[in-house]
């Protein structure tokens, strides 16, 4: 076959040609991929919460809602319970106070105001520097730096150069400082749910949450991927 | 003072070249002579500012409110090849003396991928509009300043004897590593600005 | 087929992309701080590079030459978005870690220039090698380098260990070992190449 002339019907015609086969054939693919996409990330949401709280049997990402964290903001709270009763909550929590920016993280109080777990969602910290903070804080072999089990009611957490008791990450004072920013606030969103929990937030609040608010926090949770 | 942050960040914490590696291929390739560093710098400054602007207002004007968002790529790259087109007609209608100086690299610009990468960065980081453009600028200076050192040192070492084999490209790979290990002293300056 | 073999080779030795060509810096330095990092990279590239080539040779004869250009990064893109949605469905973690340099193969200057230079001038059968040779070379040049940054770093390769890890030197993870080792593995491919 020879090949088409440059003229402006031919190059035209084969332009759009082109464009609308790759929209459709896009637009397939969007389809086929959007599900398993969505799965991906609900999955990784679903596999932080469980690595922070103690075995739980309902489903927090339902029952999710938003709590202050007493600094102007608020962050999502996931009650996780066994039963009827709630063994534990998991935060999703951030600093925007890192050496390169925001950290989010997840973390898991159980009822005695301990620290159960935590898992670094997102940071852009330096590799093998600030990074470290995804293992850093809960070493079993170093109590001195680990912060799993700490009592926080007994106080906030902080470095050992701002006369805290937790010491920081070897050369990444910074990371660290944003690392424990992040959890104080969780704490604090924390507790304050507890005392809500008494005050009866039972699953069937939980439902009756109004739509809106489940699509905010819908809205939330992918744009915190 | 959030503006200045994204500023002092883009040009040296962040160097486009230095510490996240957009645009090295024109960064090698024209870097022999400070004037045609000059040339390409101004060069991608215009065009980084332009584009910015287009596919920002493309993005949140028709791909976000139709659900598109899956044809960003696609659409990106097509604007800003038509986009660098139309700035080279233009240039040579308005401004011929520009037209100069710049139309050399205005080619080479479309396959720069600090244009598109700049793009597709503003829309992750969900900056405004007037943050998207500072941020743009300040990238394309920390650009212009990285392609304006590095020839300057490229001069100079093409008088030196340097062994066959490092010659050309890895001595100049080497170069920029060093470059790239003191531009990381910058990294935490913009703590200063919070 | 000796002939596609042959055009096959000419991809991963005497004309690879990283160390002879020296196109596609950007993905190669950014990429590589780890072997499967680098090597991920260098296959979704392959992908890319496989169909576009594909497709351009099928469709070379229907595209006026004016419209090449357009009509060659309207087939790159889409191939770029294709493997884009499917790594963040199949495999999130790694699409996290490449980033913003998946959707920027488009612009990778090795996949526009054998578009132009092999596949619009070329049967689809010698265009398809030409892109897996192509791909196949500047996969194995992203996997050497990571793998380098990754034992001079850390101390392991593929997350092996080899060495312990305090004995490393974190500068080849980050930015600056990128160019300081490309720049030695360029000068060495020339040193053996001139034997």
């Amino acid at each position: 076959m020879a090949k088409l002339q440059s003229t402006f019907k031919n190059m035209f015609l084969s332009l759009s040609i082109i464009c609308l086969t790759v929209a459709v054939l896009l637009a397939q693919v969007n389809k086929m991929t959007a599900k398993p996409i969505a799965d991906a990330k609900a999955m990784k949401l679903q596999n932080a919460i469980s690595e922070v709280v103690p075995a739980f049997d309902n489903d927090p990402v339902a029952e999710a809602y938003r709590m202050a964290d007493g600094q102007g903001d608020s962050l999502l709270v996931y009650p996780a319970r066994k039963g009827d009763e709630i063994v534990g909550y998991a935060l999703s929590s951030y600093s925007n106070n890192g050496f390169s920016g925001n950290i989010q993280i997840m973390i898991g109080f159980d009822m005695n105001d301990r620290i159960v777990n935590y898992a670094v969602l997102q940071h852009a910290e330096t590799p093998g520097l600030g990074s470290k903070m995804t293992e850093w804080f809960k070493n079993p072999e170093k109590p001195s730096q680990s912060i799993l089990g700490r009592d926080l009611s007994q106080g906030t957490l902080a470095v050992s150069k701002d006369g805290g008791e937790v010491d920081a990450i070897t050369a990444s004072t910074i990371t660290s400082r944003a690392f424990l920013e992040a959890v104080n606030k969780a704490y604090q969103a924390y507790s304050e749910s507890r005392e809500d929990g008494y005050s009866g937030a039972s699953p069937k609040n939980a439902a009756e949450k109004s739509n809106d608010e489940a699509e905010e926090i819908k809205k939330e949770e992918q744009s915190n991927e | 003072m959030e503006l200045i942050g994204i500023i002092i960040v883009a040009i040296f914490v962040n160097n486009v070249v230095f510490s996240q590696f957009l645009g090295i291929c024109p960064f090698l390739g024209v870097s022999k002579k400070v004037d045609t560093a000059i040339g390409m710098g101004m060069a991608v400054t215009f065009v980084l500012t332009i584009a910015t602007i287009v596919t920002f207002l493309l993005q949140k004007g028709i791909l976000e409110p139709f659900g598109l968002e899956y044809l960003q790529t696609i659409s990106f790259i097509l604007v800003i090849a038509a986009l660098v087109q139309m700035v080279e007609i233009v240039l040579k209608k308005i401004s011929p003396a520009l037209y100069q100086a710049l139309g050399v690299f205005l080619p080479l610009i479309t396959t720069n991928c600090v244009i598109l990468g700049v793009a597709i960065l503003v829309i992750q980081k969900d900056y405004n509009l007037l943050e998207s453009v500072i941020y743009a600028v300040a990238t394309a200076i920390g650009y212009a300043m990285a392609l304006i050192i590095f020839s300057s040192i490229r001069e100079q070492m093409a008088l030196t004897k340097i062994p066959k084999a490092m010659e050309g490209i890895p001595i100049a790979l080497i170069t920029a590593g060093i470059i790239a290990m003191s531009f990381m002293g910058f990294s935490g300056i913009d703590q200063v600005f919070k | 087929m000796n002939n596609n073999f042959k055009v096959l080779i000419n991809g991963i030795i005497k004309e690879n992309p990283t160390f002879v060509l020296l196109l596609g810096m950007c993905p190669t330095l950014a990429t590589t701080s780890s072997a499967i990092n680098g090597m991920s990279m260098g296959l979704a590239t392959m992908f890319v590079l496989i169909c576009s080539n594909m497709v351009i040779s099928m469709l070379k004869n229907v595209i006026p030459d004016m419209v090449r250009i357009p009509a060659y990064i309207v087939v790159i893109a889409t191939f770029v978005t294709i493997i884009e949605m499917v790594m963040n469905a199949y495999v999130p973690a790694l699409a996290d870690s490449l980033g913003i340099f998946i959707p920027l193969i488009v612009v990778n200057c090795i996949v526009l220039g054998r578009a132009e230079a092999f596949a619009s001038k070329n049967g689809v059968f010698a265009s398809i090698f030409d892109g897996a040779g192509m791909g196949l070379g500047f996969t194995l040049s992203l996997t050497v380098l990571g793998a380098v940054r990754e034992l001079m770093g850390t101390g392991k390769i593929f997350s092996m260990n080899i060495y312990p890890e305090q004995y490393g030197s974190l500068l080849f993870v980050l930015a600056p070992g990128a160019f300081i080792v490309l720049g030695y593995l360029i000068a060495i491919f020339n040193k053996l190449q001139h034997k």
